[in-house]
């Protein structure tokens, strides 16, 4: 059963989707290049049926225990493959048509197939290389718009990526030195003697790569750029679903090989917490650009979700609470997304200024997405949030807990500045124009967020809580 | 579906129908609106007339599955202390619903959002389990923000985010004190019913301080009492007449009525330690918010400030509570019913203050007490109404705020006798600062700042007048009231033990 390729069908399915997309994408005309999406979405749910029927099945390692079937790599299977069933769907309109319909889709798709790797990973060399699969398409996909403000985003991005990306090779190169191997379960035998300080320094290289993927700090700095610079529907894509694969995969790598090492991680991990959501809300505040202020939204959302790592193996709530709570931030940011891009003339908070009197059900809907990113009750975060925040608190990081909570009050803050405006019933600034598929994806996300998180309860019980 | 939850839930489901349907006009969303706040009170009213607390203490319970991993259900009921307060809530939301006939700007929002309000403090009253009661404490907050920030005066924006974030803070510290009950009890539950049952932090002193002072930071904020009240006055100040009337009548309470329902039962230990606490904060509330309201010239600030001084009577009440040794039942019994029947008189006499309050600027277009005088011969029913809601805010016999206060003095006196003595002077400034308005605004040579001053319309005046007439009724005849309160507060006592 060790190299049963069926175990992994729905990264299969992303992958030969991918490749079939890009010869179909070769050889159809402009005009019949909607195939490749219709394939690429095709691919997703057929990957979503594949991986719900398996997901009874029991916990396995497979290919020589270097990639994990189990809770955590299926439910990000789910949650990634929604994201980009969703990011199809926002695309729709800026994308339908255009020169390279086709190789959007494609690059979609190698990154989403990155992102499960990533969080399958169960050995450092295919974390390293899920790394990159998770990450060169997203550098194409930053510069897609071929101006210069995407330009300017792609080369940030890049430089900062391979930078990080080799810091991450250097830390593996350590850790497998003073471990003796690159297998987690081995790897974690192996470190559990090993020198404290060798370990530290490996464990932070790796960690660096990680948290780039993720944008917490202190590798954040490409998020804010790149979400302004890139188009809405990317940017979208990317301040969502690399960031799943990156906290399962710091998830896994702090439970598994870092557990029995003299090193007090779940420190390290509070610390960085601390650090990412308390610089990304305090650099939110006053942001009157709205992606900017999504960009940094999302960096604080990442901050909440290490608080629940943190927790990794001291309570057993950890592992659900923040597998539920990535599942709720996923359709809940890529929800707020989804009204900017309906409105793709509207760049600043005042440009939102009456939107309740123009777009009723869609200025509904941004309220609640914002009050969802907010944690208020009952949408998917507020319940992945009251897990993340009970499942800290277990593990005695109470401290952690109380920041967590005064840094979502602050957030209340600039999420208000935008809600503020669009619901007053002034009269409407411009007259926006409206893209239609993103106004749906926008209904249909506010709307499951909520439903998310009233069913918080039968969810919690399939992701083992 | 249960009764209870149809009560619960109309109001939102109307709502939810309410918004879906853009061509109906604002006469026909008005009525939708008053009829449905109506057949809710219908059902209230046959909710109190079936009332037959079960074993447990409660009616029409219902315990449904909801997240089983973090045992949390949807656990609903009422009991003697929760049945005043769905009622009043009921009464009063179907008095704004009346008394905004005359709200021209987008009703049908107007509606919606007040209908799904009164579904979020249904809800709240009748929760008995904490996450369910944490939702709808945050919800009220997001329904109140949208009332205050879209429908308010000129500096609404402003007030509104000051209030979302003030009591969305206190909502947190609140749900870290729900977080700290909930891994203290063993097996793990959010289940209020169990938690007061088994007393989890019985024994455990630091951890029972800190869990009782987040609950005491999260519930003192939206109480509010001192020092957590600056969020309270620009609020009242901007919101509209109605949204003010809920705000001070029906929001505040969740408040309280967490410190009766939440804060004493399940931390009874903790409670009659750090007793003299509430007891101090419910005095320097009691005595400051006299003082400050004695000091304002804006008529709906001043009324702002007394809602500060008749909660610090509350807080005074739950705390001495805490202090009287368990020998003497009876007092502490008079403490807690007088509590809740202070929560129930509150609602109903400061809702009709502040939507007379309302009426006043609709008329005048500013709340300056100096700029009107004399408005007794000009508009008799408004003098009348306002004169009877005054004399009954100050606590004058025949109305339910002596019982209440009555019942508070009484109770309170013999645990905490110099805080009880000092809390008296709040009754007398408040009566001065009641005659002194009274004094201003009625009597004298007629002024007003837009000239005439008609009298209250119909729908003004039937929306205050049941109000101030069940101020009288629950003063002259308290029975009814007391008979479903009384036995709940032996029970909450009787846990507190000591």
């Amino acid at each position: 059963m060790d190299e049963n390729p069926l175990a992994l069908l729905p990264e299969i399915l992303l992958a030969v989707a991918a490749v079939i997309g890009l010869l179909l994408g070769s050889y159809l005309p402009k005009h019949r290049q909607w195939l490749v999406r219709l394939l690429a979405a095709a691919a997703c749910a057929a990957g979503l049926v594949v991986t719900v029927v398996a997901w009874s099945g029991e916990d396995m390692a497979v290919f020589g225990e270097t990639y994990m079937v189990d809770v955590a790599t299926n439910a990000t299977r789910v949650v990634v493959l929604v994201a980009v069933l969703l990011v199809l769907g926002l695309a729709g309109d800026p994308v339908r048509g255009t020169m390279r319909e086709s190789e959007f889709v494609v690059l979609l798709l190698l990154a989403a197939l990155g992102s499960v790797l990533l969080a399958g990973s169960n050995d450092l060399m295919l974390l390293a290389s899920g790394y990159l699969l998770a990450s060169i398409p997203l550098y194409a996909l930053a510069g897609f718009a071929k101006d210069a403000p995407g330009t300017e985003a792609a080369l940030k991005f890049y430089l900062m990526g391979a930078l990080l990306g080799v810091t991450m090779l250097a830390g593996l190169v350590v850790l497998f030195g003073v471990g003796g191997a690159t297998q987690y379960t081995a790897l974690s035998d192996g470190l559990a003697s090993a020198s404290r300080v060798a370990v530290a320094v490996g464990a932070i290289a790796v960690l660096a790569g990680l948290l780039f993927k993720a944008g917490a700090a202190p590798a954040h700095f490409w998020v804010p750029d790149v979400t302004e610079g890139a188009k809405p529907v990317v940017a979208a894509f990317i301040t969502t679903v690399p960031k799943i694969g990156a906290v399962v995969a710091i998830y896994r790598f702090v439970a598994v090989p870092l557990a029995a090492a003299r090193v007090d991680w779940a420190l390290m991990i509070a610390i960085i917490a601390a650090v990412t959501m308390t610089l990304g809300n305090l650099a939110a505040f006053f942001q009157d650009n709205v992606r900017r202020l999504l960009a940094y939204s999302t960096i604080s959302q990442v901050g909440y979700l290490l608080v629940g790592v943190a927790a990794a193996g001291r309570s057993d709530l950890a592992l659900p609470s923040v597998l539920l709570y990535l599942g709720g931030y996923a359709v809940t940011n890529l929800g707020a997304f989804a009204v900017v891009c309906a409105l793709p003339h509207a760049a600043t908070l005042a440009d939102y200024r009456g939107l309740v009197r123009r777009h009723r059900w869609l200025a509904v809907s941004l309220v609640v997405l914002l009050l969802g990113l907010v944690g208020t009750p009952p949408t998917a975060v507020f319940a992945g949030k009251l897990t993340v925040f009970t499942a800290a608190f277990d593990a005695g990081l109470g401290w952690l807990v109380v920041l967590a909570a005064v840094n979502t009050v602050a957030s209340v803050f600039y999420y208000l500045r935008w809600i503020g405006p669009a619901v007053r019933g002034e009269e409407a600034s411009a007259a926006p124009e409206v893209s239609r598929w993103a106004v749906r994806t926008a209904y249909a996300t506010a709307a499951v967020s909520v439903l998310l998180g009233v069913l918080a309860g039968s969810l919690l019980g399939v992701l083992g809580g | 579906m249960d009764v209870l939850s149809i009560v619960v839930f109309l109001p939102v489901a109307v709502a939810a129908a309410l918004l879906a349907s853009p061509r109906i006009g604002d006469r026909v969303a008005r009525w939708t609106w008053i009829v449905a706040s109506a057949v809710d009170l219908l059902l209230v009213v046959v909710l109190w007339i079936g009332y037959q607390p079960g074993e447990s203490g409660f009616a029409y319970e219902v315990d449904r599955r909801w997240i089983p991993s973090v045992d949390s259900g949807y656990h609903v009921g009422v009991d003697g202390l929760s049945l005043p307060l769905v009622a009043l809530t009921a009464v009063l939301f179907l008095a704004c619903a009346v008394y905004s006939a005359r709200e021209t700007r987008r009703v049908r929002s107007y509606a919606a959002l007040f209908l799904f309000l009164e579904t979020v403090c249904l809800g709240l009253f009748v929760s008995l389990d904490l996450i369910l009661f944490f939702v709808f404490f945050d919800l009220s907050i997001v329904g109140m923000y949208f009332v205050i920030a879209g429908w308010g005066h000129r500096d609404a924006a402003r007030a509104a985010l000051k209030f979302f974030l003030y009591t969305f803070l206190g909502s947190l510290a609140l749900l870290l004190g729900f977080i700290g009950l909930y891994l203290a009890a063993s097996p793990h539950t959010f289940d209020i019913v169990e938690l007061v049952r088994q007393d989890p932090l019985a024994g455990k002193g630091a951890m029972a301080a800190l869990v009782l002072a987040a609950l005491g930071v999260g519930l003192a904020i939206k109480t509010p009492t001192i020092p957590f009240h600056t969020w309270l006055p620009p609020a009242h100040t901007e919101a509209p007449a109605a949204g003010s009337a809920i705000l001070a009548g029906v929001l505040l309470k969740m408040g309280t009525y967490g410190f009766v329902r939440i804060a004493m039962p399940a931390l009874p230990d903790a409670w009659r330690r750090y007793a003299m606490v509430f007891v101090v904060v419910g005095v320097v509330s009691v005595v400051y918010g006299a003082l400050v309201a004695l000091a304002q010239r804006d008529f709906k600030r001043m009324i702002a400030y007394t809602s500060v001084n008749h909660m610090g009577y509350v807080i005074l009440a739950v705390g001495a509570a805490g202090l009287i040794t368990s020998s003497e039942t009876q007092a502490r019994d008079l403490a807690v019913t007088g509590a809740v029947t202070q929560m129930v008189s509150h609602g109903l006499i400061t809702g009709a203050l502040f939507l007379l309050a309302g009426a006043l600027y609709d008329r005048g277009g500013s709340y300056e007490m100096a700029a009107y005088s004399g408005l007794a011969a000009q508009a008799p029913r408004f003098a009348g109404l306002t004169g009877l809601a005054a004399f009954a805010s100050l606590g004058l016999p025949g109305f339910s705020g002596f019982i209440a206060e009555f019942q508070i003095f009484t109770g309170s006196l013999g645990g905490a006798p110099v805080s009880t003595a000092v809390a008296f002077l709040g009754i007398l400034i408040t009566a001065a600062l009641f005659l002194r308005a009274v004094q201003q605004l009625l009597m004298g040579q007629f002024r007003s700042p837009n000239g005439p001053f008609p009298d209250l319309t119909a729908p003004e005046a039937a929306s205050i007048t049941p109000l101030i007439v069940l101020a009288v009724v629950v003063g002259l005849f308290p029975r009814f009231l007391l008979d479903v309160i009384e036995p709940a507060s032996r029970v909450v006592t009787s846990v507190l033990g000591g």
